[in-house]
Order: structure tokens, then sequence, then C-alpha cells
């Protein structure tokens, strides 16, 4: 048993601290918020020069070829610092299914221009149903000679807006079990057909819809094969999820950080706040939900990086995660008084953050009902 | 990070669970767990049967050094142990003589007062009770009034100790007096140990809301203890009661015992159809069992966190830690007593004894005696100041 991160895994964690706070300050992340394109290009090359893009992408594709665990290290720094960019979208969702399962030739077209910054990608999974279940895919996908033809809408496309490539999740038969006729493309953003439109939402993540008429692809940007790219989602899905619970954890300690400081400072009555039991015992319930976050992240993405069974894992960390954030959020605003309410105070893009996370890659409910079928209910 | 147990601790693991399996088939019929299973006139002979099986595989002091019969376990082989003892429900270990005098007297206790006190509780011969709190000192333990006064080589105390967990079967009590009258506060207390046969000792029971009597005062009438017997300083007992930090504080024991009662809970939950409808089918009633497995395992991990930082030793941050845990698995097991009462309905109000109890009416039990363990051992309140304090390092106004 070891519960410590690795020497190199503390120094990537430095180094993205270091990064960030330097090269994305908040009022950095406030320009990028309310800017068209939700990111920073310069920052995007900035962090594949640092190798982020391809931190889990194989060194034969010249990427790092690191794991969850690393991945995650980054993450919650990002998290931490908060960093506006189709960062998630790209590395933990368009990228894993094409490592997973991509054809030769894909992956040696896409892999590298991944990692050296000059690919954005995403997964175009969820639609108006809004659920991540196979049953929620409905996007059709026809075979027509050598092509495919797809047609549908999804919605909730993270960051579709500014990808090159969307790694589509189609449905290529109907009926049946609906886990066992999904396929997967790699579609060209640009392609004839296709019409994206972003729409304002809590976590400015620049979300999507996707509509596809009749958008013709070739077979060779199938992903795995053909009716059986359920499991590749599903495993794609537990890496985005690590993803998002590192970002949650980083966010909840900033906000701790960010209180705790705050309570030391402010003074009302002729004392410090946080001298008052009111709000030690706040602060000391936000501490408790923090280390309890982060300790069944790390337990559950060590369980993923390792191959393990870790479904139940991984939902009870989300659930967890979920409400912690959530009240971590509510009760650091709290704290901070008025002022955490504003525009202009930092509370708020984690407050909003914390709100987006929350039904992102499913809500509390969603993986109450894992834990349920887990204990054989 | 690595959270997989070595093939050593896998195997002493294995070793600790066929252990209790094996002998918990030798509890009481009703035999309950907690204090009041570990005091009560059934469970006590149990409790003593136990502690000497454990003394007798040399379990019971493990953490202790070889020569006073432990092994220097180290922290996880601890946790370990906890684990697997809280998940049995099973009693044996003395948490006041294995777990507070003697780690108490290994840190602070002289040669001749080690020799004589660690044998016979790591054989589970001797067994133990506390005389800290007072009636009008809780958490506020320093303002104890409780008097202490030389008498040639002896001392005479006189007073009033309250909460006494077990005191009724203990043979030795460790107290706290005030011999400097002068001073306030946390100087001028002096750490005594007594014989509780020692005369003007009387012991009444404090009966909990539940019927249970594992609380008692203690009554201290001139009671001449010698010189020999105190630990530490004279005035200075207060450091004393804080010499206990290298032994296991994650709270796991009481996480996998609520697994255990959450375990039965599902199962219960499965077999039972009520008002027409089978539990499990019930959408609320899922997702509430849910909660509980989620809130456990959580609980799980954050206590594996509090021994590995423990066993690293980083004092500050398993300070914290533990206090979290502590307020954290209490909280929980009163939030599962109270989970299981309500999914049951009517029958969760079943006492144990009747034959329409459910699960031998632990769950009514637990709702009852879940309040007290958020209040000894310090209370949540008193556990969120320390993590303010120490974890924070948010002021703290004297």
């Amino acid at each position: 048993m070891d519960l410590d991160f690795t020497e190199e895994q503390d120094m990537l964690r430095n180094s993205a601290r270091d990064f960030l706070s330097t090269e994305c300050d908040k009022a950095t992340v406030r320009e990028i918020e309310e800017g068209e394109d939700g990111y920073s290009p310069e920052i995007w090359r900035k962090t594949a020069e640092l190798g982020w893009q391809g931190l889990m992408i194989p060194e034969e594709y010249d990427g790092m070829g690191m794991g969850l665990m690393d991945l995650l290290v980054v993450f919650e720094e990002i998290g931490r610092n908060i960093l506006p960019s189709p960062f998630l979208a790209t590395v933990a969702l368009g990228a894993p299914p094409i490592v997973e399962a991509g054809p030769e030739e894909m992956k040696k077209d896409i892999l590298p221009k991944i990692a050296a910054g000059e690919a954005i990608l995403t997964l175009a999974l969820t639609e108006p149903s809004a659920g991540y279940s196979p049953d929620c895919i409905e996007l059709k996908a026809e075979a027509k000679g050598d092509n495919f033809v797809l047609n549908g809408t999804k919605l909730f496309v993270e960051y579709a807006s500014a990808a090159d490539h969307m790694v589509v999740v189609a449905r290529t038969k109907s009926g049946g079990d609906p886990a066992d006729c999904i396929t997967l493309f790699l579609v060209d953003s640009n392609s004839q057909g296709i019409k994206i439109e972003p729409f304002a939402t809590t976590g400015t993540d620049k979300q999507c819809e996707v509509v596809f008429d009749n958008v013709s692809v070739p077979k060779s940007a199938v992903i795995g094969q053909v009716d059986k790219g359920w499991p590749i989602v599903e495993k794609t899905l537990k890496i985005a999820t690590v993803a998002k619970l590192a970002e949650m954890c980083g966010g909840m300690q900033a906000v701790l950080d960010m209180s705790v400081a705050y309570a030391k400072e402010r003074v009302q009555y002729g004392r410090p706040i946080g001298s008052y039991q009111a709000i030690q015992h706040m602060l000391a319930d936000m501490f408790i939900r923090v280390f309890t976050s982060k300790n069944i992240l790390y337990e559950a993405a060590w369980m993923a990086a390792e191959g393990m069974d870790c479904d139940a894992k991984l939902s009870t960390a989300k659930a967890w995660c979920n409400e912690a954030y959530k009240k971590v959020a509510e009760d650091g605003v709290q704290v901070h008084g008025a002022i955490g309410t504003t525009r202009d105070h930092d509370m708020g893009l984690y407050y909003r953050r914390a709100m987006a996370a929350f039904p992102t890659f499913g809500d509390t409910g969603d993986h109450r009902e894992v834990v349920a079928q887990s204990l054989g209910l | 990070m690595d959270f997989k147990l070595t093939p050593q601790q896998e195997a002493l693991k294995k070793e600790f669970e066929d252990f209790f399996e094996a002998e918990m088939k030798n509890a009481p019929e009703d035999w309950v767990w907690g204090l009041e299973g570990l005091f009560n006139d059934v469970g006590w002979p149990f409790n003593v049967y136990m502690a000497r099986k454990l003394a007798e595989k040399g379990w019971l002091v493990r953490p202790w050094p070889e020569e006073y019969g432990g092994c220097n376990a180290p922290m996880m082989e601890q946790l370990i142990f906890s684990d697997v003892i809280g998940y049995f429900c099973a009693p044996g270990v003395d948490p006041l003589g294995v777990g507070m005098i003697g780690p108490t007297l290994l840190a602070a206790g002289t040669e001749e007062q080690k020799r004589e006190h660690l044998p016979p509780i790591a054989k589970a011969e001797r067994f133990w009770c506390q005389g800290w709190s007072e009636p009008n000192a809780g958490s506020d333990l320093a303002s104890l009034t409780t008097r202490a006064v030389k008498d040639g080589d002896d001392w005479i105390i006189n007073g009033q100790k309250c909460w006494n967990t077990g005191a009724h079967r203990a043979d030795w009590c460790f107290t706290l007096a005030r011999t400097n009258p002068e001073e306030k506060r946390g100087k001028g207390l002096t750490f005594f140990i007594l014989d509780m046969k020692t005369p003007g000792v009387s012991v009444v029971p404090i009966v909990g809301m539940d019927g249970s009597t594992h609380f008692n005062e203690i009554y201290f009438d001139d009671v001449r203890v010698p010189s020999r017997n105190i630990i530490g300083e004279v005035n200075g007992g207060w450091v004393i009661t804080q010499t206990t930090m290298n032994f296991e504080r994650s709270s796991v024991g009481v996480i996998s015992g609520v697994l255990r009662a959450l375990n039965e809970l599902v199962q219960y939950c499965k077999e039972t159809t009520l008002k027409g409808k089978p539990l499990i089918e019930d959408p609320h009633i899922r997702h509430r069992l849910a909660q509980l497995a989620i809130d456990i395992e959580v609980g799980h991990a954050m206590s594996y966190r509090c021994g590995w930082l423990q066993e690293k030793g980083d004092i500050m941050a398993a300070a914290a830690a533990s206090c979290g845990a502590k307020v954290y698995s209490t909280e929980l097991w009163q939030r599962t007593a109270f989970t299981g009462i309500e999914i049951m309905g009517l029958y969760g109000t079943v006492a144990k004894g009747s034959k329409r109890a459910v699960l031998k009416g632990q769950f009514e039990n637990l709702a009852q005696i879940t309040p007290g363990y958020k209040l000894g051992g310090g209370t949540s309140e008193v556990m969120r100041s320390i993590i303010a304090w120490v974890g924070l390092g948010l002021p703290r106004i004297k």
C-alpha cells in the first residue's frame, strides 16, 4: 500500500500549478469566459509544449505515454486554478476512443496532431434526451456504399465549436440490446451537413448543439468495430469522469483555501470572522468534504488505472463529490458574504463550476442507481 | 499510488477474519455490538472470553513492544485489525486498558509502572476504566474540581466523576485530580491510577435511554492513593492526557461495523414486503441504501488515509484527519440507524427480545445509543473546533 503520489507526479503537479498561476490568472479566466472561442489558443499551444495534450497518448504516437493518475494530477490543478479550455474534451473524451480502438492509420494521423496541440477533439455522445446510457443514442448512421450517412442531433457536445474533429456515437442498428448496435466515427467538424450551435451555460464550457444532416463519412472513419462501439464509450466515460472529478476536487480545495484565508483576514465585531465558531465549524465541515472527496477519488481512479472493475467505486466517487462540491461552494460563498455573490469575485467562478459539474457524466441519482445495483438491489 | 494490501497484509487480514468468523459463533444469542455489548450481563463474560482468546493469539496488544506482549505492529496492521474486528462486531479489545492507559503508560510511565500494569492488560487479566469527566467538566475537562491532597507519601482524593464507561466491571481506574488549587485549568492537575477496590471508591450506574448501564458515576470519598501511582509529574497531568497519539485513531472499526449493519439491512430489504410492496422496489429506499453504501465507502477511504498519515508521522495532518473521521463515522452511524428504522416503519420500533423484532432489534437499539458516540471521546463540536485550529490554522479565542 502506498497512498502517496510519486515524486514525478508531485513534480508534474508543481509545474502545472506554476504554469497555470502564471499563464492563466483570474483576469485571464474571465477574459476567456467572455470571449467567442471559450479558450485561449496561446495557452493551448503552451500546454501542448508542456506535453499535456499528449499525456496519455502512447509514445509511438508522439505522446508521453503516461497514466490516468498523472492525468488526474493535471486536472486537479486545472480545477484548482480554473482553465477554460477544450482540454477535457480533447484528452479525456475525444482521444481515448482512438487510443483504445482506432485503426492504425487513424492513430498515426490524428494522435500526433493532438499531442502537438494541432487538433482539438470532442465527443458527440449525448442527445436531447440528455442521458449517458446506450438507449439515449438515437443519431442514425446508415451504410451506403463505401460510406456511412449520419442523421440526427447531438446536444451538450462541449467545445464542438472549437473542435477540428468529433468522435460521434451513432446507432447503426435498431432493435435488440441498445448497447449492441452502436458505432463510433471520427468525423471532421467541417464536413458538409454539420451545423454547430453553441449556447450559454453555467460552466462556460461551450456546450453545443450539433445537427447532422446527411453527413457522409468513409468506412475508414469507424473506430473499433461496427455495432460494437458501446464498450469504448464506457471506457472513455471512466477516464472523463476521473478527469471531471479531479477538476472538482481541485476546485473544492481552492474554495476551502480561499475561504480560510478570507476568514482569517475579514474582521467584524473586532475579531477575524474565522475566530467565530459558526464560521470555524462551517470550514471544518468543508475540510471534511474536501478530504473525503479526494480520498474516494484517488481510490476509484487507481482502480480504473489498474483496469480493475471500478464501476461502483467510480459512481460512489461521483455521487459523493457532486454533493460535496455543491455544499463546499455554497458554504464558500456564505463565508465570503455578499462580495462572494458578485461577478468580480473569484468565488462565483467555482460556484458555477460546481453547479455545472453536478449533472456532467451522471448526476447523483444516476450514480446512486449504479451503486444500488451493485448492492444487488 | 497503490491501494492494494501487501501479500503479507492480505494474509494477516485473512487470519483475523477466519478467527473472528469462527469465534463470533460463540457469541450469546442476544449479544449486541457497541459498549452495551461489552459491559452488560450477557456481553461481559463474552468480552472477557474474547479478550483472553486474543491475548492467547498475541493479538490483544499487537502495537505494543515485544517485552510487554505486543509485536510493534505498524499502523496499517493496526488499521487492518480494527477494520476486521469492527466488521465482525466483535468484543475483546478493552478500549480503555488496551486503547488508552496502556499507550499512556508506554509513553509516560516509569519502568516500574510499566512492569506492574502492562502485563495484566496484555493477558486480559485486568480491565480499566477512565475517570476524567465530571458533572461540570465535560468538553471543558480542564475545569474539573476533583481534589487530591498530599498526606505523607500518599494522596487523598475526593470528588465525583461521571460517564465512566464500564466502571462497574473495571479493576483499575485512571483519573485526573486537581493537586494545586492555586493554578487554573490544565495547570495543577495530576494523573493518578488506582485500584477500584480501594476503600472510598463507589460506582453508581447511569441508565441510558435504552435502559443500558454501561455508563457510571464514580465517587471518590477520601480515597488513599500512593505517590507511585502518579503517571508523569505532580501537577503535570494535563500533558499526560495527550500522549496516546501513536495509536490508531482512524475510526475504521466504526465504519466497518456500519458496513456490516448496512449489509444486514440490505438483506432484510431484499427479503421483505411491507404495505403490500417489496421494499427494494421502492426507488426511495433503493437510493437511501445506495447513499449509505456511498457514505461507508467514502468513510473507509478516509480511515485508511488517516492511518497512512499517522504511519508517515504527519502528526498535524493526522490529527485533523482523525478528528474528521470521528465526526464523520459517528454521524454516519446514527444516520444508518435512522435509515434502518425508517425503512422498517412500525417494525423499526420493536425492541430486541420480541419475536416481532427486526434484525434482533439492533437498529431500534442503535438509534438510541448512537447519540452517545457523537459525544464520547470528544464531541462533534470539539472535533470540528480542533479541525479549525489545527487543520486550518484558524484563530483560537480563549
